[in-house]
């Protein structure tokens, strides 16, 4: 039982223009397979207008143990979202 | 449920003060409801446990194929058939979900079937037992997948990532399933005398199976306080099923059929019905490989994976071959 399928990440565009989004993956000897199984697997019940499929080996991702370094600095800037400011209703909308 | 024999390695569940500083930092996570994604540090027994539980769950969606496969060609309209077919293509969609969750904790799709065909991995009891007639595909649905979705709501909240994502979608799919069933069940009870001695002949042999599906009672179930401190299961064996049954009598009488056990009464005190006693031996039987029909699904399997040898081998040297003329035009 050697001679696996190589595994495939799938990504699927749903209808209402969203970006393509992770669904899953799927076994598939090539990317035109991985498509075509893509269809069948994930998109039974139209969940999609669009399929990405992506060798999971060529996927890089972020390590857990960098968790802090990555993302720990964004949590002091809250000034980044707009409810940092308060602004007075006389202004109006904004 | 699906996989109903998980063995855990019998100790007991540590408290937090007995664990090692690492264990007790995973245990925190969990109890603090982080998810625990592949790549994060986690116990080789939950890593185990998992790969167990997974597979086996993977693999009772593809057995479970064989025995409403079986009723595809004798639907007895093309709309039913159409229904079946979906239904049952569903069903390698769940194991398709649930084999690629079990990959992520470094087990691969060729290991997990070389273990289902060897005989080594279990699959759910309820697929070993032969579907007679077309009242068995309305019960299946109603009672099987009614049982199955029981044990899987609670499961999309599983503390495992790729597991608790599968199993929501499985659930948002499963609801067609027993709705289907159930459809089958009010036609047949709508019916000619036949018709219903059929359906409830259907119940008779089907109701004591899909009790069984819960696995064994919780005092005989060494795994699951562990499993649930990992909070990879929710509630207990019991728990599942009395509310299985609480919720399926009713929809029994509802089409007037007669749920196969003298011992059934409600029981106002409780809240919930009394149930007789599961037949627990003809259960581990089924488990051992004893039940009518797990000879012939075991056949099944291996002459797919056998006769689809030379295709997926085919498929794999052409995508090789095509990859290797790219590379020599570049």
């Amino acid at each position: 039982m050697s001679n696996e399928w190589p595994l495939w990440e799938v990504f699927i565009r749903g209808q209402h223009g969203m970006a393509h989004r992770h669904v899953g993956s799927l076994h598939a000897p090539d990317a035109e397979m991985a498509i075509n199984n893509a269809r069948d697997v994930y998109t039974r019940r139209n969940e999609g207008v669009s399929i990405w499929v992506v060798m999971a080996g060529d996927i890089t991702a972020s390590a857990p143990s960098e968790k802090g370094p990555l993302f720990e600095p964004a949590n002091s800037k809250v000034y980044r979202h707009p409810t940092f400011f308060d602004i007075p209703d006389d202004v109006g909308r904004m | 449920m699906y996989a109903q024999e998980v063995k855990s390695t019998g100790k007991g569940v540590k408290s937090l003060d007995e664990m090692e500083p690492l264990e007790r930092a995973f245990q925190e996570k969990v109890n603090a409801d982080i998810k625990i994604e592949p790549k994060d540090r986690m116990p080789d027994g939950y890593r185990k446990t998992l790969i167990r539980q997974i597979s086996q769950h993977a693999h009772s969606e593809i057995v479970g194929q064989l025995p409403e496969g079986n009723w595809i060609t004798r639907a007895p309209t093309l709309e039913r058939k159409a229904i079946l077919i979906a239904k049952v293509q569903d069903e390698a969609g769940h194991g398709l979900y649930l084999y690629c969750a079990a990959e992520t904790l470094g087990i691969s799709r060729d290991q997990m079937t070389e273990q289902l065909l060897s005989g080594k991995a279990k699959y759910s009891s309820i697929f070993n037992y032969p579907t007679l007639t077309w009242a068995d595909i309305g019960a299946i649905g109603w009672l099987v997948d009614g049982a199955a979705i029981m044990n899987q709501v609670p499961l999309q909240r599983c503390s495992f990532g790729p597991y608790s994502r599968a199993m929501i979608r499985v659930c948002k799919e499963e609801s067609f399933h027993q709705r289907q069933g159930y459809d089958i069940m009010m036609k047949l009870c709508d019916g000619t005398q036949a018709q219903k001695e059929m359906a409830q002949d259907a119940l008779d042999r089907w109701w004591w199976p899909s009790l069984m599906m819960f696995g064994p009672s919780d005092a005989q179930s060494v795994h699951s306080a562990q499993s649930m401190a990992w909070k990879i299961k929710q509630d207990t064996n019991d728990e599942l099923r009395q509310k299985f049954v609480d919720q399926t009598v009713p929809q029994a009488k509802y089409l007037s059929l007669t749920v196969p056990d003298p011992d059934l009464k409600w029981n106002e005190e409780k809240g919930g019905h009394d149930f007789g006693e599961v037949d627990w031996a003809e259960f581990f039987e089924v488990v051992a490989g004893n039940g009518p029909c797990n000879a012939d699904r075991m056949a099944a399997r291996r002459k797919a994976w056998s006769d689809g040898a030379w295709f997926r081998d085919g498929l794999m040297a052409h995508a090789q071959k095509k990859q290797t003329r790219n590379v020599a035009a570049e």
